[in-house]
């Protein structure tokens, strides 16, 4: 079937790919019906709830708000490029030792924008943390043990770096 | 190897038993499963309360030989959702009873269309006065439900409280108010059908109760049994607000398949699930309570009254939890509880975690410490006084069998949290700080399971089997929502059969697959349902043993060997167990006495708040929360749903308030109705002290429900104790909390002068 769309060309998990869409197609749809990466959730649709969090040329971003243009040719990372199955990153890890994840809806964003915090602070405090997560909300948890995973998941990098 | 060594899987904390699927981003929720052949549906809502449909009409600029449109004339069944009373319908007929009731049903292939076509589908109403309170609905003008508005009515009573008035040293009247809390799971709704004459009908979808969905679905389409099957897929978030609803929007996504002959998914957007589903109980409940000179509880009276919404839905069976929680756990030689849930032209309020008890505690824990300030007594030792011990009789009579520990709960939750140094640290600072803090104090008891006589009714089967690929698969139809279902009776079996966590699986939440264990609420899948699992496994052990000589220690290759040559011998290696009371319990639903609940769960938890009186907002800064839960099977996950239920206790007392106009939810956004993030929940310490109970799981009880309990009491005792103005109604935002304290200064102004 041919397509009025311009095509929007963009890198995601590192896999470069190419999507004839409406300009002003959420990202977040672009990313879950086009793309068929369903590891990004939709929660609210209006920004609040940091479900739909993914990196965007490193930057955390709701995907929900963001037009598929402004995806042309950007570096997008997913909760399926962060680590595989035989290669956990140590969020990951962290959060399947801790508790981070309970009914899982979430935590898609949650490791997002964890990622990049330890990305931009690697040993970060308690306020740093609660603040960095702060768009990202989660209704099981309390959040207590998605502050200890993350935490746990800092300590194991710092310990791998050295 | 032997199921008698000790315990290694239980009380370990295992990881989740789906949790990779879930940290890969892998997981199949409801609105991942796509087919380019689906059909999408949406609803047509009522715009009014209450009235008569006059005609529904169809504007002409849409194309609507493109779509399926269904309405309440193509229910083969009955048209009715089927709860406690069938009295909701499926689709409105005729008339409307509350706004957003589900009127017209459509689907097309483009999901990108519905939202116009809903807009251009046009209902014509007759308008009907409309009722939006409690007192309007005691007023019975007008009468909207049965003959007197009323869905349920409870008496509880002991000894005589009329007798006691004229003597008591002291008599504390109050009134508290409790609002509606929506669930916010962060999955909405959703629900994918298929219909065809061949197979009947099959659903997919985010729901907790899959035997509760098949009950409607049976009558709505009026199929047998062999024709209905309902499948759970991956469910983002429940707590409560998927025991009821699913069953709704299942008939809705089975009529647009059934007439469309395709695959239908409806998935609800935040707006919509916010303004149509249901939500917590508002309650109103008034105390009269009289004290002895010694302060011990003399009589305890309660006039307890919810909105129920348009519909019954489950509103009978909250109001029996909240009738059975509302003198909390302490001693009282005289109770009156009268309980009403009252018809309205709202939505219809449904299941929230705690089930009617987070309302009634937080209006028992606050009434008992306006009466320790009307004594002047210490509010820790009012209640030491009056706790429940083991040999006390509550308030339905029901004996305190198992040890009883509330005591040891208090003093841990004291020394802990430095209750009293905090105390008067906060009262020494107070007096020169604009930021005035504070400490308050909650205690309380959840029953497990099912009320009075339940469980009995609802017979519950669950059990293991045995794959020929060498897996135990774990066979009930208690669903995981990400409070650990899967992970727990997992553990069980694992530890029931001397086998490893791995070894078992569980098996697909499918009806056409698992028995009826029934439904996934009440705090009883640990309990009670984990329960028949050990049992079950327990039951495969002895059989192994006795038709194919598996040997009292065995080893993990023993054991599927010995399930094979059963195999052999019957065909499958299948152990099923019904639920069976435990002894002496005796349950009188007419009196309302006796054992209300198997089990309790018990907890005291302490709030540290602090009120800013220059911006009037209210902050817990730190929370200590000690319970009792029986044997803790997994710590990990049974911490986070201690802090997860915190979180939504704090979010209920002093961030989340819906927002009603007329009978709509006004605030149906995530942006305008609040819940608390990362930077609003405090530091909340858990404490579990472990009392095995003998006919739970491992010595398991009900944890779920119990965290929800606490913190609105101990939150407002907090605030009282940091502001000295007494505070009874939830929530408490801070235009509520400035209006409060302005009408107390005004109030005091001419004594200060």
């Amino acid at each position: 079937m041919s397509t009025p769309w311009p095509a929007i060309q963009l890198t995601i998990n590192g896999e470069t790919r190419c999507v004839n869409v409406p300009p002003m197609k959420r990202l977040l749809d672009v990313i879950r019906e086009d793309l068929h990466l369903t590891g990004t959730k939709e929660g609210c649709g209006e920004g609040e709830c940091g479900s739909c969090s993914v990196r965007l040329n490193g930057e955390l971003v709701n995907s929900c708000l963001v037009p598929a243009l402004q995806a042309q040719g950007a570096n997008i990372q997913t909760v399926e490029g962060l680590g595989r199955e035989d290669e956990l990153h140590p969020l990951q890890v962290a959060f399947l030792k801790h508790g981070g994840a309970q009914c899982g809806m979430c935590t898609p964003g949650v490791l997002m924008a964890a990622a990049q915090l330890l990305e931009n602070t690697p040993n970060p405090t308690l306020p740093e943390i609660r603040e960095a997560l702060a768009g990202n909300l989660c209704r099981c948890t309390g959040f207590t043990r998605i502050f200890e995973s993350v935490a746990a998941a800092a300590e194991q990098e710092a310990h791998h770096a050295r | 190897m032997s199921s008698q060594s000790p315990s290694r899987v239980v009380g370990s904390s295992v990881p989740r038993k789906e949790g990779l699927d879930k940290l890969l981003g892998r997981a199949q929720y409801v609105d991942d499963v796509e087919n380019k052949d689906f059909l999408y549906g949406a609803t047509v809502r009522s715009s009014i309360p209450r009235g008569i449909i006059r005609s529904i009409t169809f504007e002409a600029h849409i194309n609507w030989s493109e779509f399926t449109i269904v309405t309440a004339d193509d229910v083969p069944g009955e048209n009715r959702i089927q709860l406690i009373m069938a009295d909701q319908p499926c689709l409105a007929e005729g008339v409307v009873n509350h706004c957003e009731e589900p009127i017209v049903l459509l689907a097309h292939p483009d999901r990108h269309k519905l939202r116009d076509a809903v807009a251009a589908v046009r209902v014509e109403y007759e308008p009907l006065p409309a009722i939006f309170t409690i007192e309007e609905s005691e007023r019975c003008e007008p009468v909207i439900w049965g003959d007197n508005n009323i869905f349920k009515q409870f008496l509880l009573e002991k000894g005589d409280v009329d007798s006691v008035w004229p003597s008591a040293a002291h008599i504390v009247e109050r009134e508290y108010h409790t609002g509606a809390q929506e669930h916010l799971y962060i999955e909405t709704n959703g629900m994918i059908a298929e219909y065809s004459n061949d197979t009947g009908i099959t659903v997919w979808g985010s729901l907790q109760c899959p035997y509760y969905v098949f009950k409607s679905l049976l009558r709505v389409f009026d199929l047998p049994d062999s024709k209905v099957r309902v499948v759970q897929t991956e469910t983002g978030g429940a707590f409560g607000g998927k025991e009821d609803y699913p069953s709704n929007l299942a008939c809705h996504a089975g009529l647009l398949a059934m007439k469309s002959g395709r695959r239908v998914k409806m998935v609800y957007d935040r707006m919509e699930d916010l303004a149509a589903t249901t939500k917590r109980h508002p309650a109103r409940i008034r105390h009269r309570t009289a004290i002895d000179a010694r302060g011990k509880l003399l009589a305890i009276q309660i006039d307890l009254d919810i909105d129920g919404g348009a519909y019954a839905t489950l509103s009978p069976t909250v109001l029996s939890r909240a009738t059975l929680h509302s003198t909390g756990p302490y001693v009282c030689p005289n109770v009156r509880v009268r309980s009403r849930a009252w018809a309205t032209n709202q939505v219809p309020y449904g299941a929230f975690r705690g089930f009617g008890a987070p309302q009634v505690i937080f209006a028992m824990e606050r009434q008992i410490d306006e009466i320790a300030a009307t004594i002047r007594m210490d509010p820790v030792e009012f209640r030491r006084r009056n706790f429940l011990h083991q040999g006390d009789t509550n308030a339905t009579e029901q004996l305190m069998r198992e040890p009883l520990i509330l005591d040891e709960l208090l003093d841990r939750a004291l020394e802990r949290s430095d209750y009293y140094g905090k105390h008067n640290r906060f009262a020494r600072e107070n007096a020169t700080s604009p930021v005035k803090r504070g400490i308050g104090i909650a205690s309380f008891y959840h029953g497990s399971g099912f009320t009075g006589s339940g469980e009995v009714y609802l017979n519950s089967q669950a059990g293991i089997d045995v794959t020929v690929e060498g897996k135990v698969r774990v066979l009930v139809s208690n669903t995981e929502f990400g409070q650990g279902t899967n992970t727990i009776l997992t553990q069980v079996a694992a530890e029931a059969l001397g086998l490893a966590y791995g070894d078992v699986e569980m098996a697909a939440p499918d009806t056409g697959m698992v028995p009826n264990s029934g439904p996934t609420v009440a705090s009883r899948t640990s309990m009670v349902v984990g329960n028949l699992v050990e049992r079950a496994s327990r039951q495969l052990i002895d059989t192994l043993r006795s038709e194919v000589a598996l040997g009292q220690n065995y080893t993990r290759a023993e054991f599927f060997e010995a399930c094979e040559q059963y195999r052999g011998m019957h065909g499958n290696v299948q152990s099923l167990c019904h639920y069976q009371a435990p002894p002496g319990i005796h349950w009188n639903d007419e009196t309302y006495h006796g054992e209300a609940y198997g089990a309790y769960a018990w907890g005291v938890y302490v709030a540290q708040v602090a009120v800013d009186t220059t911006t009037y907002s209210a902050e817990v800064e730190e929370f200590w929360a000690v319970q009792e839960v029986g044997r803790v099977l997994h710590p990990v996950l049974a911490a986070g749903q201690i802090e997860g239920g915190i979180a939504q206790g704090i979010g209920y007392t002093l961030y989340e308030k819906v927002v009603m106009q007329n009978g709509r939810m006004a605030n149906n956004q995530m942006t305008n109705y609040i819940i608390p993030t990362a930077e609003d929940v405090p530091w909340i310490h858990v404490y579990f002290e472990e009392i095995p109970f003998q006919h739970g799981a491992f010595g398991a009880k009900g944890i779920g429900e119990l965290p929800h309990d606490g913190p609105a009491p101990a939150i407002l005792n907090a605030i009282r104790n940091a502001t000295g103005v007494p505070m009874n109604s939830i929530p408490l935002l801070p235009e509520d909390l400035y209006a409060r304290l302005a009408a107390r200064e005004a109030e005091e102004e001419p004594a200060i002068r």
